[in-house]
């Protein structure tokens, strides 16, 4: 995601966010999240104020590669446990309301 | 069902040239998943292999699988790639209802492996693709659309999904553009996967089984005018699940998008999907953009750093790899690589190099496996690894011909009976009474029969016209039914007829 210059973010952008994130989000709210979420990202801006030419990114808190597990197949979880989660259920599959916007 | 226009394909290259450009992905063929402990098999009863992880629950945390990264790795050295000394895992982000996380665990910036090259040969041609990348992911779980007509998710009232499969590691291979096919391009794009997937099986990493979708493809197709100097816009078809649907893709998608261009109407960057019953393409989700997938590394997953041994290690594990594996036996088998290029066209280097193993001759396997064999597959409509023979047992018929058991004429009556599930061929051979006749009393009365009804041609071979013998050979081979040894058969009317 670009970052915007100073604080601007138009509500385009935050009208796309919200279609990213499956948000219904009113007109209204639009102009009050641009204001927010300008605000929230002059405050991470902050941090690229530090020098920090010589430090090579971090991305992990702990210093560590290469984590593996050998593959070995163990339990899974009964079916009856899982679909339990789901909001629906049908043919023990999940069951979701039709996918829009694509044709297969 | 598709209302496109289409340019003959003749026509296309007369004003276009075409790019193209493949990302295979393929299910690896480990036993657990990529990031848990759950069974990979296929075909289990739907949700019956999932587990926290690999459904996404809160508080589960996901482990790498040394298994799955090995064989990426592997797949990289065979491909010829850099492999990184410095890899992660990234989430793309998406809503659809096939992953359960709400992201993809995949790898964007740092991946495993690049820069490779594979060489395909078409009609005895060489053609280097380049290959991009080759990263790890995870794979997606199974939608069953349900209402509307026969599962399409056109006018489907809901859907219901089998997570069975998500969270299988998937390694995607991208190659880079391929310029400058020209006509062969929808060959070449299939030469690519089939010598991809013969590698995958060399390897050993995967059981490729394009029915099973173990090897998927995305092909992706562009035109541009004849001399320009820029590429036109691409279409990304999905779906294409066989090699014989790589080359129908490429090649409607060009005929399509010549007719677009030649009207002067823009190339929409889409996601098409391929219909293998009518070999068309249809456009389907927009494509979204790298940014609105809003990647970025993934948390909960160390970064991968393969140290040069180990990396050093798997490299000198490889096995010999089919192109060095074609040429050794070419040399083996005294054979052109042409020669080479139909035992490969035909599906048959294997069972030929099985056959020679299981003591035949190189040149009487192939005759076999190309020949009657070929003949029966086609006949049967199906591959020739599918006939209900093996190489043992075509290395066993062929070594009752050369004993002189049986011949050629013989053989194919045996084979029958195998294919027929009747047995091995000497089993056959002896069920069915099919040997050949040796110098038996009743072979002898044939002989005789054979020269008294024919006196003429007798007495010419007499007189020294030795070649009208043939007429009584096949008047003998005639009165057997095809059970004589025809040599055996000449041999004796040669006594007969000049011993006099």
């Amino acid at each position: 995601m670009s970052t915007p210059s100073q604080g601007q973010l138009s509500r385009d952008e935050v009208a796309h966010l919200a279609r990213l994130a499956r948000l219904a989000v009113t007109d209204e709210e639009l102009v009050l999240f641009a204001g927010q979420l300008a605000a929230v990202l002059d405050a991470v801006a902050q941090v690229g104020k530090a020098g920090v030419e010589d430090v090579p990114p971090t991305t992990h808190a702990v210093p560590m590669t290469n984590v593996m597990r050998e593959d070995v197949v163990r339990p899974s979880l009964p079916r009856e446990t899982v679909l339990a989660g789901a909001p629906a259920a049908e043919d023990d599959r999940f069951r979701v309301p039709r996918i829009l916007q694509e044709e297969a | 069902m598709s209302t496109d226009t289409l340019v003959d394909y003749d026509q296309v290259l007369t004003r276009y040239e075409p790019v193209i450009g493949l990302e295979t992905h393929v299910e690896l063929g480990t036993a657990s998943k990529m990031f848990c402990g759950c069974s990979t098999t296929f075909g289990a009863e739907p949700n019956t292999q999932t587990c926290p992880v690999c459904l996404g629950l809160p508080g589960s945390l996901p482990v790498a699988n040394a298994m799955a990264i090995e064989s990426t790795i592997r797949i990289g050295l065979a491909l010829g790639c850099r492999i990184a000394t410095w890899s992660r895992f990234a989430r793309k982000n998406y809503f659809y209802p096939d992953i359960p996380k709400g992201f993809q665990t995949t790898q964007y910036d740092e991946p495993l492996c690049t820069a490779g090259h594979l060489d395909v040969e078409v009609d005895g041609e060489t053609y280097r693709v380049e290959i991009e990348r080759v990263h790890l992911e995870e794979d997606t779980g199974k939608n069953l659309h349900v209402g509307g007509a026969t599962g399409r998710i056109h006018g489907a009232d809901h859907s219901l999904i089998d997570y069975n499969r998500a969270g299988i590691p998937l390694v995607e291979i991208v190659t880079r553009p391929i310029p400058g096919a020209g006509a062969k391009a929808p060959e070449v794009a299939k030469a690519y996967v089939t010598e991809l997937r013969e590698i995958l099986l060399a390897l050993g990493v995967s059981e490729v089984r394009m029915e099973q979708g173990n090897l998927r493809c995305d092909v992706n197709t562009s035109l541009a005018p004849i001399g320009s100097l820029e590429w036109g816009t691409r279409t990304e078809t999905k779906n294409v699940n066989s090699l014989r649907s790589v080359e129908r893709a490429v090649r409607f998608e060009m005929r399509r998008q010549a007719a677009l261009l030649d009207e002067g109407t823009r190339i929409l960057q889409e996601t098409r999907h391929f219909h293998e019953d009518t070999g068309t393409t249809s456009p389907g989700r927009s494509k979204e953009e790298a940014t609105d997938y809003r990647y970025f590394p993934e948390p909960d997953l160390v970064p991968v750093a393969p140290d040069e041994e180990w990396v050093a290690k798997l490299a000198a594990m490889l096995p010999e790899l089919p192109a060095a594996r074609r040429s050794r036996l070419s040399d083996e088998w005294g054979i052109t690589p042409t020669e080479m290029a139909w035992l490969v066209n035909a599906g048959a280097v294997e069972l030929v190099s099985d056959t020679v193993a299981a003591g035949a001759s190189p040149s009487d396997a192939r005759k076999w496996w190309l020949g009657e064999l070929a003949r029966r597959a086609n006949d049967a409509g199906t591959d020739l690894s599918d006939l209900a023979v093996t190489p043992a047992q075509v290395a066993e018929l062929i070594g009752l011909i050369s004993a002189g058991t049986i011949n050629d004429q013989l053989a194919r009556q045996a084979l029958d009976g195998v294919l027929a599930g009747e047995g091995g061929p000497a089993a056959v051979v002896e069920a069915r009474g099919l040997a050949v006749m040796g110098d038996s009393d009743e072979l002898v009365a044939a002989v005789d029969a054979a020269i008294e009804a024919n006196p003429d041609v007798a007495e010419k071979v007499r007189g020294g016209k030795v070649q009208a013998i043939g007429a009584l050979v096949g008047a003998v081979m005639k009165t057997t039914r095809g059970k004589a040894d025809a040599a055996t058969v000449k041999r004796m009317l040669e006594e007969r007829l000049t011993a006099s």
